[in-house]
């Protein structure tokens, strides 16, 4: 482990990819998207207040489950219902 | 030729504000501090200081819009009293573990309830634990002295930390006396500008100010670190105010003590330590009490963070009592100063007697005779040999 004469005097962090790790393990329930009743309308994409909702080369909304918290808000915004909160327990792997 | 002002303590402050060339000031106005930081928006409206005057809706709001300020690498300036001073308390926390050398004018006063607008310690005091160098002035001229100072210790690279440079309220922040200006350029020579080698807003080498140091992950388990660097930035600002106080008067022919000074204490048997104004008034007592036969000096505490431990220790080794002086209390045990000075000496092999006394509270006058009669009872200790009543609150309408 380091010490504390290789960080610098002010806590000041590098922008990084999970600085304090994977916060999708925080999650309980989990957004899946149902792509049959999407209507691309990227509301969920606009309103995620993490910003992990990503666009896929069709159009599509994509969530990186890496780091979604499952706070439902897409699921909530979603017009056409296509996102479904689903227990955490029926996943294996964030 | 000599540049002297006739100054109240909150002008004093702006001045050296406007000569230390201090780039955002954020403040909102609390009694007795206002005058000061009207003053300045008065410099910055005239143009004679290029400074941006933030106005806020809270003192809440004065320091973080500092924070943000100071982070980008801009010298800043705040000021507040009592109730605004504990409304900060959150960002006194901020600024401190962010390590930004933020430079406040505290006028300190008394904190409600019950409501009193004069001279008290207690606001102060009660931020210790902030993570804030504090210093308390005497009179308009160390306050205008410390702040050009302060900012030159604070901004040093091995120290970044805050400063609050206390006076107390109406005794100093609205009595008028003379203060020497240097001029500009020889302030500029004393005072560099701040440079901040890791600027928020440098875009090509972007940074994050504050990152979550969580204690599940080894790569970010760094808080326990952190706070000890900042006690480690505090042990070398006790050595750096020494090394700029001797600077400062060798440039300026000024010296007001630097962690604390003592005044006639070579061969006295008691001492009287006190912080703030409550210091000049002592020298009068112990010249006094020296001409008529009392071995007595007087201890001025100026930086109460860093405590001036390592001094008091040596001092403690001539001295048989101590009379402190506390204008400020923490309830359920003893004035602060007290509680300080004998946390220091408790593991002297030899310790004087230490005697607490309690006075001023709320701005309730400190006579001369109050002051006498502290030293007095001390003499009595002593000659008994040990402290009767530890903590005395003195002029207590009983």
């Amino acid at each position: 482990m380091k010490s504390l004469r290789e960080i610098p005097k002010s806590p000041i962090a590098k922008p990084d990819i999970a600085s304090v790790g994977i916060t999708g393990n925080w999650r309980i329930f989990r957004p899946v998207i149902r792509k049959e009743n999407c209507k691309k309308c990227l509301l969920c994409w606009l309103y995620c207040p993490d910003g992990v909702i990503r666009v896929d080369e069709e159009g599509y909304p994509e969530i990186n489950y890496h780091f979604c918290k499952g706070c439902g808000i897409c699921a909530n915004e979603c017009p056409a219902k296509a996102i479904e909160m689903m227990g955490e327990s029926g996943y294996e792997e964030h | 030729m000599k540049n002297i002002k006739m100054l109240t303590a909150n002008d004093a402050v702006a001045y050296a504000v406007k000569l230390a060339k201090v780039q955002v000031v954020a403040a909102y106005p609390i009694t007795p501090q206002t005058a000061c930081v009207e003053r300045i928006s008065e410099f910055i409206e005239k143009g004679e200081l290029k400074a941006e005057f933030i106005c806020v809706e809270s003192e809440h709001s004065a320091l973080s819009a500092v924070i943000g300020a100071s982070s980008c690498g801009v010298r800043t300036f705040t000021a507040t009293s009592s109730q605004g001073l504990a409304l900060m308390h959150e960002m006194l926390h901020w600024a401190a573990g962010t390590r930004l050398p933020i430079v406040m004018y505290v006028v300190n006063r008394a904190l409600a309830a019950p409501w009193s607008i004069w001279c008290d310690h207690q606001d102060s005091l009660s931020q210790r634990d902030t993570g804030w160098l504090q210093f308390y002035a005497e009179n308009n001229q160390e306050l205008f002295d410390t702040v050009l100072m302060s900012y030159k210790i604070c901004e040093d690279e091995e120290i970044l930390l805050p400063a609050m440079i206390c006076a107390d309220a109406f005794i100093l922040s609205h009595a008028t006396a003379p203060v020497s200006i240097p001029s500009p350029k020889d302030i500029d020579d004393f005072l560099p500008p701040y440079d901040l080698k890791l600027a928020l807003d440098d875009i090509e080498n972007p940074v994050t100010y504050v990152p979550t140091c969580a204690p599940t992950r080894e790569d970010s388990d760094w808080y326990m670190e952190y706070k000890y660097l900042q006690q480690d930035a505090m042990l070398k600002a006790a050595k750096k105010i020494k090394e700029v106080c001797r600077e400062f008067n060798e440039k300026f022919g000024r010296f007001h003590g630097d962690l604390l000074e003592k005044y006639r204490c070579d061969d006295a048997e008691v001492v009287i330590l006190s912080m703030g104004s409550f210091a000049a008034q002592a020298k009068d007592v112990v010249d006094d009490m020296r001409r008529e036969g009392f071995k007595v000096g007087a201890v001025k505490i100026r930086t109460f963070r860093p405590f001036p431990v390592d001094d008091l220790r040596q001092l403690a080794k001539n001295v048989k009592a101590m009379a402190i002086v506390d204008r400020g209390f923490s309830f359920g045990h003893c004035g602060q100063l007290f509680m300080e000075v004998k946390s220091a000496l408790y593991n002297l092999p030899d310790r004087p007697l230490v005697k607490g006394y309690v006075m001023g509270l709320g701005g309730r006058d400190i006579k001369y005779s109050d002051q006498r009669y502290v030293i007095e009872q001390t003499f009595k200790d002593l000659e008994k040999g040990f402290v009767e009543r530890e903590i005395e609150w003195v002029n207590l309408r009983l």
